[in-house]
């Protein structure tokens, strides 16, 4: 249902966030995007890369965070606007061209969106986009709702120009992925030429060479830009009060807080006693509109979600301005009203109004919380994250349990993020020991491979995804291969970056439009750089074990295994059986046979389930994928698969 | 263009269900009828990791003309729509009250913790009566089963907006989703949900 195209403008259109943030910069007339998947940014570039399909615009998936800057910065120096989009742990990655590029400036308008994800609902941390803004030094803009999050992309292109620096974005899991009304406005025609100048005076920034030094002076120019958002951020439709003009507390929040700090004073019915000032620019902040605010009360709280930004810089704000506005008493994180860790919502907000203000509420009769509660404990069973049906990821661990297992030196798995993370967990039997950042697990076992000196003979295994080995593993193993490290690679080729929606990657022959391009075949790469290399498909346990195991034992140096399987949802396999599979009930022992009911307490596919009446395994049919891997693994083979 | 009243505003829907249920397509079907009936609709989902075989919930907040938080606030859902039975349980702890009413489809969906047999999984009847001491009223149908039999237990989630239709406490009609779906779906499918739509509605008429 995305309207992000066709919408028609004036009419109202019930949108996701991160599609109002597309058509927001489809308004503001980009030309480039550019970004890595990453939940919840994903949806940003997936709609605009639709979008390229009809209107005059290059979209790409980038092989990293720090490329996508790069890309959409090009385009921003040849005088075009762009946008690029990923999620908090993208900036990480790409923080330090960001600082560069701060130094620098850009030319047409830039944006950099940065989707966070507080309480790691799909993360790995729970890190923050915010204070990079900060500690490079650029704007920040924060949209509190859906239609804010389309039309604060046009106000910050506009910034963007005014100032000539790249201004940050910055959306939520619950703003990106909720839906709310938004009407659309004019789609431009944008008939943008691109055209690099480079004179000879590096320090015309509109003309010369872009460059960072001198660096000091250049330094002074860029702070002198953000001297000038101040002026705009005074003025801006973002910032906005509600509540009495005396209140006894007021509620300084930005983003969705603002969302469940307003429905939590109405819940309370405290909209007589409690202001909302809900800012949309928080750095740097516009202190005259602070002050005016802070003026009002003499109690202040502060909501925001994760560790303090906001807090911290209203509190300078207001010590500055101490002798005008008075002293404040300050309530957020510091003093445990708002918590530091974790997302909120609007009973977090109304738990510290009560506090503050001293009320009353109940949310849930006692009575009902308990019994609720009671019945939950034996009628809710945890659903802990599991791989799918189908999976190849749980055939690849199995293997890789397996060997390790034959191999008896207590070898393990570094790795890092995507889908297969889950394998510290025991639907990948728990053979993942280290979980970092992208592309981390390689470096770290290149660490590991050069214990050998001081004893180690563990085997060492890294595992990396398709998509993951251009983003960040290539660096990892060229540094283990020049160093001579022992190590073992296994690649979980699944044909796309997964976990996030099946984006293309450069290892694929087709682009984020669905041009046909080259794809970049990673068992040649990790040949060409000196690699033994190996490719079996995970769903044959037999040769997959073998293989490991050979190269385990007989091997030394970086060895890569390229385990290559579709993922159960992408579009090659969704839907299409390979084998109709069922348990015959005349083989299957049960609890009787020697297996220790292996399939359903070891492999754990929840496709295959148990039944309790009949004493078998028993197929699952309506999420059964038919893969078939179950058969190679009953030691009793009462598991059938025939072709579908 | 409003022309039903809402039983309260914000009228707080939870639609809930486990990873691949079609959860989020219901939510978004829904959510796109009502604002055909001129209601502001303010959705928070929860997608990403925890699709994998993840408990999934949908908030919908459902207004004559505010935008709510994206989450519901603790105890106040009107209505639970579940795709899957425990799952109707696990979000009745949270979100809910003595007068909420539930709709569930008792098709199981059984977590790893059950497959291995840490855990043990309810029986229907224990299920039902749970889901009854803790709502107003209940409804239990079996869309899932249905679904297969109409090719794909994927129409579980659209069966389920008929019988949501059915229940009648939403201004929900075939001719509104017939319109919402066909902005986006081709004839077939539209032909196909709207048979897994009728034979939604028709399991509660019965």
């Amino acid at each position: 249902m995305s309207y992000v195209v066709n919408g028609e403008s004036g009419r109202k259109y019930l949108l996701r966030g991160n599609e109002a943030i597309a058509r927001g910069a489809l308004e503001a007339g980009i030309s480039v995007a550019a970004g890595y998947p990453g939940t919840p940014s994903s949806e940003i570039i997936e709609n605009l890369a639709e979008a390229s399909k009809e209107r005059p615009l290059y979209v790409e998936w980038s092989t990293n965070e720090k490329v996508a800057l790069e890309v959409a910065a090009a385009a921003s120096f040849a005088g075009l606007r762009s946008l690029c989009a990923m999620k908090q742990n993208g900036v990480n990655v790409a923080s330090d061209f960001l600082l560069h590029l701060a130094i620098t400036g850009t030319r047409g308008g830039m944006v950099l969106l940065p989707c966070d994800d507080p309480g790691s609902l799909s993360s790995a941390n729970e890190g923050e986009s915010r204070h990079f803004a900060r500690l490079v030094e650029i704007p920040l803009l924060e949209p509190a709702d859906f239609q804010e999050a389309k039309d604060i992309l046009k106000w910050a292109y506009e910034l963007s120009e005014s100032i000539h620096n790249v201004v940050m974005v910055r959306s939520v899991t619950r703003l990106s992925h909720a839906s709310g009304q938004v009407v659309l406005g004019e789609l431009p025609r944008t008939e943008a030429r691109a055209f690099f100048r480079h004179g000879e005076n590096i320090m015309d920034t509109l003309n010369g060479a872009v460059v960072t030094l001198p660096v000091v002076p250049r330094h002074i120019q860029q702070q002198e830009k953000l001297k000038k958002v101040v002026s705009f951020f005074e003025d801006s439709p973002f910032n906005t009060y509600s509540g009495p003009p005396s209140p006894e507390l007021l509620l300084i929040t930005s983003s969705v807080c603002s969302l469940y700090s307003m429905e939590a004073v109405r819940i309370l019915g405290l909209e007589n006693r409690v202001g909302i000032l809900k800012l949309g620019t928080t750095w740097p902040l516009p202190p005259k509109l602070l002050e005016r605010h802070l003026a009002l009360t003499d109690r202040i709280l502060i909501v925001e979600e994760v560790i303090s930004f906001l807090e911290d810089n209203v509190k300078i704000l207001a010590a500055e301005s101490a002798a005008k506005v008075g002293i404040k008493t300050f309530y957020g994180k510091s003093d445990g009203s708002i918590p530091s860790t974790g997302e909120l919502n609007p009973d977090a907000v109304i738990k510290a109004l009560m506090r503050i203000l001293q009320i009353e509420y109940r949310d849930m009769p006692d009575d009902y919380a308990q019994k609720a509660g009671e019945i939950a404990l034996i009628g809710a069973p945890g659903r802990e994250m599991t791989f799918c049906p189908g999976c190849p990821h749980r055939a690849s661990f199995w293997s890789i349990h397996n060997a390790l297992e034959m191999d008896n030196r207590r070898g393990f798995v570094c790795g890092d993020i995507g889908c297969y993370s889950m394998a510290i967990f025991p639907t990948g039997f728990k053979t993942m020991k280290t979980q970092h950042a992208m592309g981390s697990g390689m470096g770290i076992a290149s660490g590991f491979g050069k214990l050998g000196m001081f004893g180690m003979d563990q085997p060492i295994l890294a595992v990396s995804g398709d998509s993951t080995f251009f983003h960040a593993v290539l660096p990892a193993l060229v540094n283990a291969v020049h160093n001579k490290s022992d190590v073992i690679l296994v690649v979980l080729d699944n044909g796309g970056t997964a976990m996030t929606g099946f984006q293309p990657h450069p290892g694929l022959a087709v682009d984020a439009s669905g041009n046909e391009v080259p794809g970049i075949d990673i068992a040649r790469v990790c040949e060409g750089i000196g690699a033994y290399v190996r490719t079996c498909d995970p769903f044959d346990l037999e040769e997959t074990q073998r293989t490991l195991l050979e190269m385990m034992e007989n091997r030394q140096g970086v060895r890569v295994l390229i385990l290559k399987k579709a993922c159960a949802l992408s579009p090659e396999r969704k839907n299409k059986r390979d084998y109709k599979m069922s348990v015959d009930e005349t083989v299957c022992l049960g609890e009787n046979c020697g297996c220790n009911r292996f399939c359903t307490r070891i492999f754990k596919c929840p496709g295959l389930i148990w039944n309790k009446e009949k004493g078998v395994a028993t197929i699952d049919e309506a999420i059964c994928t038919g893969c078939g891997v179950c058969t190679s693994i009953c030691p009793a083979g009462a598991i059938k698969k025939e072709v579908a | 263009m409003r022309n039903a009243i809402l039983p309260s505003d914000p009228f707080n829907l939870i639609i809930a269900g486990v990873g691949g249920q079609g959860n989020v397509l219901a939510s978004q079907v829904v959510g796109n009828m009502l604002m055909e009936k001129g209601f502001t609709i303010t959705i928070g989902e929860t997608f990403g990791a925890s699709q994998r075989g993840g408990s999934v919930m949908s908030h919908l907040r459902i207004s004559a003309g505010l935008t709510f938080s994206p989450q519901i606030p603790r105890g106040s859902s009107h209505l639970v729509v579940s795709l899957e039975p425990t799952e109707a349980i696990r979000v009745l702890k949270d979100y809910g009250n003595p007068g909420v009413s539930v709709l569930c489809n008792m098709r199981p969906i059984h977590s790893v913790g059950v497959i291995c047999g840490e855990m043990s999984y309810p029986s229907r009847e224990d299920l039902e009566k749970w889901i009854r001491m803790l709502s107003k009223q209940a409804w239990f149908v079996d869309t899932t089963d249905a679904a297969m039999k109409l090719g794909n237990p994927v129409f579980g989630n659209i069966m389920l907006v008929g019988a949501l239709a059915a229940t009648g406490i939403l201004p929900l009609d075939r001719e509104t989703f017939k319109n919402v779906i066909s902005r986006t779906m081709t004839d077939t499918k539209v032909e196909m949900n709207l048979k897994a739509f009728d034979q939604g509605q028709a399991m509660l008429s019965n």
